[in-house]
């Protein structure tokens, strides 16, 4: 199991790169895993994903795919590209400080 | 009478039926099978019909050949399932009510969950090979095509048959080089993934097939529309690949029965137990195959092994016990690689696959993760075993649950 300094504080990755404890997550750990990312700064659309991620991931035990964001989240397809490139659910869930969600396999 | 209702006589479906029909006793269960469709088509060889390997009368038997005499077959539509009341709601008008439930409807393509995927170039520049009409109709094009830029693209995950595209790509190239115009033809593979496949160590060793074949390799795309003017997909992050033909695997979803029975997820697959099988919230109500959420492969060999393990916990909540077998993901995959050689991959939840040797008495070793002439017999001998053992729910000499025995880690 590695573990990498975020923030100040030594925190312990799974084998996805994603926190162990979710528990150790604040807004600075989100800010700089943000920046591993590729994101140098995050605005308010970027916390209202963050947000409603942990949000789902409290209550249902799972980060929610993108169609689920897409559909509950209130950012659409396009936007969601623009606020994370590449791959939005895998590094809203990383930055969110949650597990790879299971939907990508 | 107890009632068993199956829904669906594919793969999965028709395996269960086959299963339960001689264990359970007739004097106290009807079983009923239900389907839309009269003929079952052998899926896994749709990806050889575009290259003229199969045709269309190599894949399709009627569905009846397969069902045990007395069983009772009820050719319709699903309308919904109201598993508070325990029953089902056909479109004939028709209510079922059961005490058990099998849920085996399946996955299919829709290409209209993507922008202009379905519209002017339909059919004739752009092509699935995952229904019988693409497929054909992809054969007949590629008949007559001479050359210019074949795009391979994956929509979105998750999809049956995760390799189907990757052997599409090594058939192609094949194909070609076959008909003297490989120099002609670039194949260009556009996937979601961050590689060639799913797993790490598959996905590095696939993805150097690719590099060796000649195949260009773009990972981390998502498609958010195609251009039929200019003949582009273009991707969410604006990035754009032109082709001339294009050979798109689209969303794949759940049967709408199971949005309208408001039981399924974003795309109508049922939240389903990933050890026992049980749908989420009912006691009664089982699914196996490509309608479950499974973070399993969508796959023939999939649906085989929950079968067995389907059947055992099936006995034991009848009985009135708590269902002990556990599914691990197992599943296992013959990977044509052009040539007439091929792949073979053996692998569960928790354990990607990897190389080394796969035993199975009387016809192996198999070699994972390496080409050789074997694995393609395996996959061509495998057409046989479908329709001869495996849809009549007779035991193979292969175990449902994974075994580490000859895999290198």
């Amino acid at each position: 199991m590695a573990s990498k300094e975020y923030a100040g504080k030594m925190l312990e990755l799974d084998a996805d790169g994603n926190l162990v404890n979710l528990n150790e997550w604040n807004e600075e750990v989100a800010k700089a895993l943000a920046v591993e990312e590729g994101i140098e700064s995050l605005n308010d659309r970027h916390w209202a994903v963050i947000n409603y991620m942990r949000k789902e991931f409290t209550e249902k035990g799972d980060a929610p795919s993108i169609r689920k964001l897409t559909k509950e989240s209130g950012v659409d397809t396009k936007e969601l590209y623009a606020l994370f490139p590449k791959g939005p659910a895998k590094k809203a869930a990383r930055i969110a400080g949650l597990p790879k969600p299971k939907g990508c396999i | 009478m107890k009632k068993l209702v199956i829904l669906g006589a594919g793969t999965a479906g028709t395996m269960m039926l086959n299963k339960l029909h001689p264990i359970l006793n007739k004097d106290e269960w009807q079983i009923t099978i239900v389907d839309q469709h009269e003929t079952h088509y052998y899926q896994p060889g749709f990806l050889f019909i575009p290259f003229g390997i199969y045709t269309c009368k190599d894949v399709v038997k009627p569905k009846r050949d397969f069902f045990p005499s007395g069983t009772n077959v009820i050719k319709s539509e699903i309308e919904k399932i109201e598993p508070n009341e325990n029953r089902v709601l056909l479109k004939s008008g028709q209510i079922l009510g059961y005490d058990y439930l099998i849920v085996a409807t399946g996955a299919k393509i829709d290409p209209t969950e993507t922008e202009g995927m379905k519209e002017d170039l339909w059919h004739k520049n752009i092509f699935d090979f995952y229904t019988i009409e693409g497929a054909c109709a992809l054969a007949n094009f590629f008949k007559h095509w001479e050359g210019g830029k074949l795009v391979i693209n994956i929509s979105e995950m998750p999809i049956k048959c995760p390799v189907a595209p990757l052997e599409f790509a090594f058939l192609a190239d094949w194909y070609f080089t076959e008909r003297g115009i490989r120099n002609k033809v670039e194949i260009h593979f556009v996937t979601p993934l961050p590689g060639a496949f799913t797993k790490p160590r598959a996905s590095s060793i696939l993805g150097d097939f690719l590099n060796k074949k000649n195949i260009k390799l773009t990972s981390d795309f998502n498609i958010a529309r195609v251009d039929n003017e200019t003949k582009k997909i273009i991707s969410w992050d604006e990035q754009e690949v032109e082709f001339d033909v294009l050979v798109t695997i689209p969303t794949n979803k759940g049967d709408e029965c199971i949005a309208r029975s408001g039981i399924g997820d974003e795309l109508n697959f049922i939240p389903t137990d990933k050890e026992t099988l049980i749908a989420e919230g009912y006691k009664n109500i089982f699914v196996i195959g490509d309608a479950t959420n499974l973070p399993s492969s969508k796959a023939g060999s999939v649906a085989h092994f929950q079968a067995d393990i389907l059947l055992e916990n099936f006995m034991d909540v009848i009985e009135g016990l708590e269902p002990k077998a556990k599914f691990d993901g197992h599943a296992n995959c013959f990977i044509e690689s052009g040539f007439g050689k091929g792949i073979l991959i053996d692998f569960n939840y928790d354990t990607e696959p990897l190389p080394g040797k796969f035993p199975l008495p009387g016809v192996g070793p198999f070699s994972l993760l390496e080409e050789t002439k074997m694995n393609h017999y395996g996959k061509i001998m495998f057409r046989w075993m479908y329709w001869n053992f495996l849809l009549k729910g007779v035991e193979l000499p292969i175990e449902a649950n994974m075994s580490m025995a000859g895999k290198r880690l």
